[in-house]
């Protein structure tokens, strides 16, 4: 599903160069659950925002299901990313004047769906993180765990082939943590490609497979047997 | 890009974002309304202008005799230099070509009688076609005609407001009035737009005027009224020749400014519509100007409602909106907005024009108005500009990479 050779990737910083990402090789398969761990610098949300088209490598080649993705104008990035790509941020990232159900919508309305249709596909989305009731409540109304689960909804509303999370848990209480991560493994179980940057340790090893980033470098790629997240209810 | 489903999008935006919305729609419909407003008062300033001409015929010259001031072929300076009816048939013989009529008028102030009611008032001697001069209006009976003139008779045209003081409620037609001693008949009533002073006077013969005079031609002053297909240049050329006429005829030096005086309508008409023009000027630059402010006030406006979206942009684009979807919304939703409260603000100004009619009248403004037109290219040029002034901003915000965008707080 994702193929990664050689990454190479760079920032500016006034005269001098900070190579963040030195030479990353990773194969990604349908259905994994991978985490991306790593201490802050380590490279870890550089990797997931190349890996999400929001921003581009140096050098070095990626292909997602099979399609190079390089030298992307903008209007094809925003196709791809609408197309290939779920996000999950840390932060929900949802439009604070919009409901849950036209947050989830969104992705929806910018692959032209009608509004009827997506309206109706937005409230399935809900209904699967269980948030159905919520569905006319804004933002503000909900809490960080329920906002989190419609960001969820949201990247999984277009159907992606991947989903990409940044750490999904870092704003979440642990209990509320749990939940989320219940949900993740469960859209996981559904056949779903999933990648999770975090640096919590309990986290990661509820997915199955874990990468370890450190300045800039894999240093460490294993399969685990993964946890499964049981909100403690 | 103009789907029903991209309009539904813009108007939620909009009605969420309630602030946002206001500012930019207050800033246009201010400007617009300004701009409105100020055209129209302008317009109306030049309608009154224009007013102090309308009562009276523009193609006239009025010529006022004086007294010379300049020795000149054996005649000593200070001679009263007097009109007559030689003079009348003169202006008419040589200059027929160009002139539609020449009509003397004496003026003389007397007690005017009916019955137990009198009052002082203007009697103006003339002939028929002074009419046109002063463009009077006849209420009822007729104006003098050339009959009254040849026949000398003793017919007077009174104003409505003579009828009005001396009749009461009286017909005053068919009545005989007693004018400084001389019994007249009325012939007819008058009233005129220059109001009050104008409807305040009595019209007879200037014949009969002479022969109550001890049969005397004298006449106080000459008014002309010319071709007005002969034009502005014309006019002034006629002015010219009547000058030399008038000089030659009188013995006359050709330097001498105080023998006699032509007032010539058309000339004075022409500087005051070049005075309103140039106030006309300035009240438009005024207007352009706050046109111009309205266009500034919209760009910053626009400039700050796309750095407050920016991190929603970047969470849109993040979910595979593209530059052009970004763009087009927040153009589409700019030029809605400018469009709605640049069409109310124009709405509001022409109400409020309308509404003002002859209100100002004390401060010389009469009816104004703003040709429609010109309110809709204002209208429509505030949109324009309102539309660039949110695409240049909507442009850099489609540029920045969605992961800087997300990361603005």
């Amino acid at each position: 599903m994702i193929e990664i050779k050689d990454l190479h990737k760079s920032y500016k910083m006034g005269s001098n160069s900070l190579h963040v990402l030195k030479g990353l090789n990773c194969s990604i398969a349908e259905g994994e659950l991978v985490a991306i761990m790593g201490s802050s610098g380590s490279g870890k949300s550089t990797l997931l925002n190349i890996l999400g088209m929001l921003d581009e490598l140096d050098s070095g080649s990626y292909t997602l299901d099979g399609v190079p993705i390089k030298n992307l104008n903008e209007t094809k990035a925003a196709n791809y990313r609408n197309k290939f790509l779920g996000f999950v941020f840390q932060s929900f990232n949802l439009i604070n004047y919009k409901n849950a159900m036209e947050n989830v919508a969104l992705p929806l309305y910018y692959q032209r769906m009608p509004r009827k249709e997506r309206e109706k596909k937005a409230l399935e989305y809900l209904e699967r993180v269980g948030l159905k009731e919520w569905a006319t409540h804004l933002p503000s109304e909900l809490s960080g765990g329920q906002k989190q689960r419609v960001a969820i909804a949201r990247a999984m509303a277009a159907e992606p082939k991947v989903l990409l999370a940044d750490e999904p848990t870092g704003a979440l209480d642990s209990q509320t943590s749990l939940e989320v991560m219940e949900l993740i493994q469960k859209i996981n179980d559904e056949g779903n490609t999933i990648l999770i940057v975090t640096h919590e340790n309990d986290i990661a090893h509820m997915c199955k497979r874990i990468v370890h980033l450190k300045d800039g470098v894999i240093v460490e790629d294993k399969k685990v047997k993964q946890v499964r997240a049981v909100a403690n209810v | 890009m103009f789907s029903r489903d991209s309009w539904k999008e813009i108007f939620e935006t909009i009605q969420k974002n309630k602030l946002r919305t206001f500012l930019s729609g207050f800033t246009v419909a201010l400007g617009i309304l300004i701009f409105v407003s100020l055209v129209g008062l302008t317009n109306g300033l030049e309608n009154t202008f224009n007013k102090f001409f309308s009562d009276d015929a523009t193609n006239t010259f009025y010529i006022f005799p004086g007294r010379t001031s300049v020795p000149y072929k054996g005649y000593k300076s200070g001679r009263q230099i007097e009109f007559d009816n030689s003079d009348i048939a003169d202006i008419e013989k040589n200059f027929d070509l160009f002139t539609e009529y020449v009509s003397p008028r004496i003026d003389r102030s007397g007690m005017v009688k009916y019955k137990n009611e009198s009052n002082n008032y203007t009697t103006r001697g003339v002939s028929e076609s002074y009419q046109f001069a002063e463009k009077t209006i006849m209420m009822k009976g007729r104006y003098l005609n050339r009959e009254d003139i040849g026949n000398k008779t003793k017919y007077a045209v009174i104003g409505r407001l003579v009828e009005h003081d001396l009749f009461k409620q009286e017909d005053a037609l068919g009545s005989y009035i007693d004018i400084a001693g001389s019994v007249f008949k009325v012939i007819g009533v008058f009233q005129d737009e220059a109001g009050d002073d104008e409807e305040r006077r009595i019209y007879i013969p200037y014949t009969t005027r002479q022969l109550i005079e001890k049969n005397t031609d004298k006449i106080n002053q000459i008014v002309i009224g010319f071709k007005p297909e002969i034009g502005y240049s014309g006019a002034m050329a006629l002015d010219k020749s009547l000058d030399k006429f008038l000089r030659d005829k009188k013995f006359i030096s050709p330097d001498d400014q105080n023998a006699f005086f032509v007032r010539n309508v058309a000339d004075q008409l022409k500087q005051n519509q070049q005075f309103t023009s140039v106030l006309a000027f300035i009240g438009g630059g005024i207007a352009l100007g706050t046109l111009f402010a309205g266009i500034i006030g919209i760009s910053n406006i626009m400039v700050f409602v796309v750095k407050e979206r920016t991190k929603e942009l970047g969470i849109r684009k993040a979910l595979g909106a593209t530059p052009k979807a970004v763009i087009s919304s927040i153009l589409l939703e700019s030029v809605f907005i400018t469009t709605i409260s640049g069409i109310f603000g124009m709405i509001v100004g022409i109400a409020i024009l309308s509404s003002l009619g002859e209100k100002l009248e004390d401060y010389f403004i009469t009816d104004p108005y703003i040709n429609t037109g010109l309110a809709m290219f204002a209208t429509l040029i505030l949109i324009f500009f309102g539309a660039i002034a949110g695409y240049i901003p909507a442009r850099q915000a489609a540029k920045i990479k969605p992961i800087v965008a997300l990361r603005d707080e």
